[in-house]
């Protein structure tokens, strides 16, 4: 992996922040974008921005052609079986709310069970609360063994024939633990439940194949992974997509209306009601031949160094404290810190003024960063273009607010 | 390369103090009032007593939590600026405060009136910071309009 080509193709790296360069560490919640997205986005309202699926000239044809065509770049992305599996929405929340309103509202029964993980983002949490809440199911924890892992045994003793829906998190956002996903989609196979998996911490950063780990849903972002904000994926099994009632209806999702009713449209522009996010689904099609001209593997490879590397600094650290796996062969390049005295806020405000970009806070994700008995964390989160020298500034500068505060 | 010194528009020397060194921090004994405040997203808490008199003047103040700088400095710095003061001026310093913070002219007197909290003006710079620098005063508010 060339470092430092890489980083030429990020203009954003340029940026002095408050006089000096900006060191870029919450990848977690937005990642940077190369100029190729960039110039897509200009490229398309500059030569051919014109509405899709509509009209016969010249320049609806060519960006129907070109918004189809990241649609197969995506579906290649992920290795999924069909282009109409693919289905683009504003971000991975909308993504799992189709689900939980359009299969789940008709499918989660009283008293049937759907199960996620203690290390949830509330995307993939408050959906199904209110899905349980209007349906009256039980939403459970798959729970934990003692040193924190997903607990698979007591799990597989938990799910039956009740077990309808089990939403599991790829890779936490808070502490950067890899969650087995294959063995909880395989335990599921027992039960009646579809498998949805939020592949927002994993698809921007480690080769992700839906077939190998047959799910049957998977939910991802594009402005994670070098894509626009506003453009988000819903990848779904065929035969499933198919039997789902639309979750939005209007224009572009129908195949005929009268004035009394109406037919949906086929796959998948019967889940994209409305004239679609053209310009952002281009743009995550160009993030998405970005990333594999570098290559997953690597992408990955170079992330778990650098996590090791800032994981390795904080062991040498007093008054420090990493949240969660501390084994390398389960965790990315997320690292999430407490500080025994000084509040995240603070430290997250004083590397600011150094230039480095932290996340402080809870990180949408409150019910596991309680489970620590703090209220809030910092984190540093890394991509492709963060190197080691960068880190080693992110440290002294740490230190610095560290001793500021004292 | 900058430093820490631009950053001193928010933490000044006052507000460094006040956290490492919080004025008014021990509990009240006998009949007072307390309420707790709480940022949910940041995890800074308040808890305030207030022993006010029969004529409506503030005899002693208690103010613990635990949460980043601001809050607890803002705090510490709002217990010295509301002790011994009658409710109507406490009421008036708390609106002071927030005028201040949201950048509104305010007449010298006002701003005597907020004693060393007026060092934490320097928040209004950093609108994500406000509400860690109002969590004590929105306790006080919630206490004194109950007299």
């Amino acid at each position: 992996m060339d470092l430092e080509r890489i980083r030429k193709d990020f203009p954003i790296l340029k940026t002095r922040i408050n006089g000096n360069d900006l060191i870029y560490l919450d990848n977690a919640a937005t990642s940077q974008k190369p100029k190729s997205v960039i110039n897509s986005l200009v490229d398309y309202y500059e030569k051919y921005n014109s509405n899709v699926h509509r009209g016969v000239h010249s320049l609806s044809v060519k960006a129907t052609d070109e918004y189809e065509k990241s649609r197969s770049k995506v579906r290649e992305f992920i290795n999924a079986g069909r282009d109409e599996e693919i289905i683009y929405t504003r971000n991975a929340s909308e993504s799992l709310n189709i689900i939980a309103h359009s299969w789940g509202s008709r499918n989660i029964n009283k008293g049937d069970d759907i199960f996620i993980t203690p290390f949830e983002h509330h995307s993939n949490i408050v959906p199904w609360q209110e899905l349980c809440k209007n349906n009256k199911a039980n939403l459970k924890y798959i729970p934990l063994t003692e040193s924190g892992d997903v607990d698979l045994d007591k799990f597989k003793s938990m799910i039956g024939t009740k077990t309808k829906l089990i939403s599991v998190t790829h890779m936490s956002n808070v502490l950067g633990t890899l969650l087995p996903v294959k063995e909880i989609i395989n335990l599921a196979k027992a039960t009646p439940a579809i498998t949805v998996i939020d592949a927002c911490q994993s698809v921007p950063h480690m080769p992700v194949d839906v077939k190998d780990l047959d799910c049957d849903f998977l939910c991802f972002s594009g402005h994670k992974m070098l894509g626009p904000t506003g453009i988000g994926v819903l990848y779904g099994k065929f035969d499933i997509l198919s039997e789902m009632p639309p979750f939005l209806f209007g224009g572009d999702m129908i195949s005929e209306v009268t004035y009394e009713d109406a037919k949906w449209n086929d796959l998948p522009y019967k889940f994209e009601a409305g004239t679609p996010n053209i310009a952002d689904a281009i743009g995550l099609g160009v993030a998405c031949d970005y990333l594999k001209s570098i290559g997953m593997k690597d992408v990955w490879n170079h992330e778990v160094e650098i996590g090791e590397y800032i994981f390795n600094k904080f062991k040498s650290l007093d008054n420090f404290e990493i949240l969660g796996e501390k084994s390398k062969e389960k965790r990315g390049g997320v690292v999430s810190f407490s500080h025994n005295k000084i509040h995240p806020h603070d430290i997250g405000s004083g590397l600011d003024r150094f230039g480095v970009a932290i996340r402080t806070g809870h990180h949408c994700a409150m019910p596991l960063v309680r489970s620590y008995g703090i209220v809030a964390a910092s984190r540093a989160s890394v991509y492709i273009y963060n190197t080691k020298e960068e880190i080693d500034i992110f440290i002294d500068r740490l230190l610095e607010v560290e001793e500021y505060f004292k | 390369m900058s430093d820490l010194s631009d950053f001193d528009d928010m933490y000044q020397e006052v507000i460094i103090d006040h956290y490492k060194n919080p004025r008014n921090s021990k509990k009240l004994s006998g009949n007072y009032d307390e309420t707790k405040a709480h940022n949910p997203f940041c995890g800074d808490e308040i808890e305030l007593q207030l022993m006010i008199s029969d004529d409506g003047i503030i005899e002693q103040v208690s103010v613990t939590g635990r949460g980043c700088a601001i809050s607890q400095s803002s705090g510490s710095l709002m217990s010295d600026s509301v002790y011994g003061k009658s409710i109507e001026e406490a009421r008036n310093i708390n609106l002071n405060i927030r005028s201040m913070l949201k950048d509104e002219e305010l007449s010298d007197e006002d701003l005597d009136s907020l004693g060393d909290s007026y060092a934490i003006e320097g928040v209004k710079k950093f609108p994500v910071r406000i509400k860690c620098a109002l969590l004590s005063w929105a306790a006080l508010k919630d206490l004194i309009d109950k007299h």
